[in-house]
């Protein structure tokens, strides 16, 4: 009882930092960590309660992530270290429209691990940071027997908007930075363009509802 | 016929065979470089291993992939663990050995006590009690250890049944082959029911992993190789690498100036000439990362 009344007690610092927006002052902000830690434990409890997910229902992890877990990512930031070099290359629209982009194919990612989800316990980790450090990493562990811990790294910055995540190492490889050298080819071989079309393509091909059995 | 006779035409035989072996590997080879517009210095290679790959990835759709999901739909799921936790446990005296050779003895000694414990109370290792009371398991292999001590990883490789791989852990990968227990001294059914039931726990164990990288990847092949590079340079470093993920787009032949957003490049790798320590001398050298790692904070 005490854990629900506090992580509705999270939620509502939440919405509420939120609703303030740029009002709030930075000592306002919820910490890095506990932030993580808070929207972690929150989507697993859905996640573990929720009898459609737990069937397979891909519509509502996705709205489950654009609820819980989007609002916490700076997807520009991500897209354009993805991007790398040739992000300058592109013009506004093209940039907004690969974040687009980007930002559907990471959901999708991102839903798949849910769904994957079998009751692994967490370890949160001490934030290792000064508290005027504007970039740091929060670090969450995945405990599962009979494999050495996963690592998660989050690397998050503070903005008037709250700390946001720009780059997720899962296991040290960065997510961003293993998009890094698809993109350069991709981009190599047709343009900025061609790279819109290709992470279209590919997210209107994941699009399609999952065929029954493939869960 | 005389034996010579029988002889020079079994040469014949053979030397024909070969050449057409080594004229389709030369097609493979050539096929795969066509593809590739321009060549990844970390990936001289290419050719040949994307072949490998294409030839693993038949292999794992037509048996490995299925046996695996016939393994996790008929097996429940504590069958499964203590198949895992059996074959894990086994894996930490040379996890043990390995770190004793990097100069941890401390994490050795942990490994070796999960062993033990794990052997005793966890009844011949499958179930993991060592993890329960804090004993955390490492990853070490040779190929590890041969970096700790500045081995470069030398180009990427893509070996048929084994997949990803450097040179450097090619061969690290046969000492830990040659040591393992799984193989040693083992009649032969035993050890080949042992090693594919191993594989299939294994490959078991990656079908959601699986699953996941075909969703995000657009080039499955570079996807992979990309991660099993950033993994295996996090294991080097025991996952506190230097930030450094920059390599991979140094790599790029037209590399210009970064963006401002690519915050990756804020903390400039340190350069070392005399390193003071083994973590100090752990160098990344042959991804172009040749820079030594004293810029990383301990734990």
């Amino acid at each position: 009882m005490p854990r629900v009344g506090l992580r509705a007690a999270g939620a509502a610092v939440l919405a509420l930092g939120g609703l303030l927006g740029g009002l709030a002052a930075a000592q306002d902000l919820v910490p890095p960590d506990v932030l993580v830690k808070n929207v972690t434990l929150e989507v697993v409890e859905i996640v573990k309660s929720d009898r459609d997910i737990q069937a397979g229902d891909r519509r509502k992890v996705v709205a489950l992530i654009d609820a819980k877990v989007l609002p916490h990512f700076n997807f520009g930031a991500m897209t354009a270290s993805a991007v790398g070099t040739n992000w300058g290359k592109a013009s506004a629209e093209q940039k907004a429209r690969l974040v687009d982009e980007f930002r559907t194919l990471m959901v999708r990612t991102y839903a798949s691990s849910i769904a994957a989800y079998k009751n692994q316990r967490f370890d949160f980790r001490p934030l290792r940071a000064r508290p005027t450090d504007t970039d740091v990493t929060v670090s969450v562990r995945v405990l599962q027997s009979g494999t050495e811990p996963v690592k998660i790294d989050y690397d998050m910055e503070k903005t008037a908007r709250g700390w946001k995540v720009w780059d997720v190492r899962v296991a040290d490889i960065s997510l961003t930075a293993n998009y890094r050298t698809e993109f350069a080819n991709v981009v190599r071989e047709s343009g900025i363009d061609g790279l819109i079309r290709t992470l279209q393509a590919k997210n209107e091909k994941a699009g399609e509802p999952a065929p029954a059995g493939r869960r | 016929m005389s034996a010579s006779e029988l002889q020079s035409g079994m040469g014949i035989g053979y030397l024909a065979r070969a050449r057409v072996l080594l004229s389709a590997a030369a097609l493979v080879v050539a096929s795969g470089c066509a593809t590739t517009a321009a060549t990844d210095p970390r990936d001289p290679a290419e050719g040949f291993n994307r072949a490998m790959f294409s030839f693993n990835e038949t292999l794992d759709e037509s048996i490995a992939k299925p046996v695996a999901t016939a393994y996790k739909s008929v097996t429940p799921d504590m069958v499964r663990y203590w198949v895992r936790n059996f074959f894990a446990n086994i894996g930490d005296i040379f996890i043990g050995l390995n770190n004793l050779l990097q100069g941890k003895p401390g994490d050795a000694v942990v490994d070796w006590a999960r062993f033990s414990m794990n052997t005793t109370l966890g009844v011949f290792g499958i179930n993991d009690v060592a993890s329960e009371v804090g004993l955390d398991k490492h990853n070490e292999d040779f190929g590890q250890t041969f970096g700790r001590w500045g081995s470069p990883s030398g180009a990427y490789l893509v070996w048929p049944f084994f997949g990803p791989s450097t040179v450097r852990d090619t061969a690290g990968g046969l000492v830990d082959f040659y040591l393992d227990p799984v193989w040693r001294k083992q009649s032969e059914g035993v050890r080949w029911t042992a090693a594919l039931l191993r594989a299939t726990s294994q490959r078991a164990d990656l079908l959601d992993a699986s699953r996941i990288l075909e969703e995000a990847a657009l080039d499955k092949y570079v996807f992979q190789r990309d991660a099993f590079l950033q993994r295996r340079r996090g294991l080097i470093y025991d996952g506190k690498p230097p930030r450094d993920s920059s390599s991979l787009l140094r790599e790029a032949p037209h590399a210009e100036a970064p963006p401002a957003a690519d915050r990756v490049f804020d903390e400039p790798a340190v350069a070392v000439s005399a390193p003071a320590s083994p973590d100090a001398a752990l160098r990344v050298a042959g991804n172009p990362e040749q820079v030594l790692a004293a810029g990383h904070t301990g734990r």
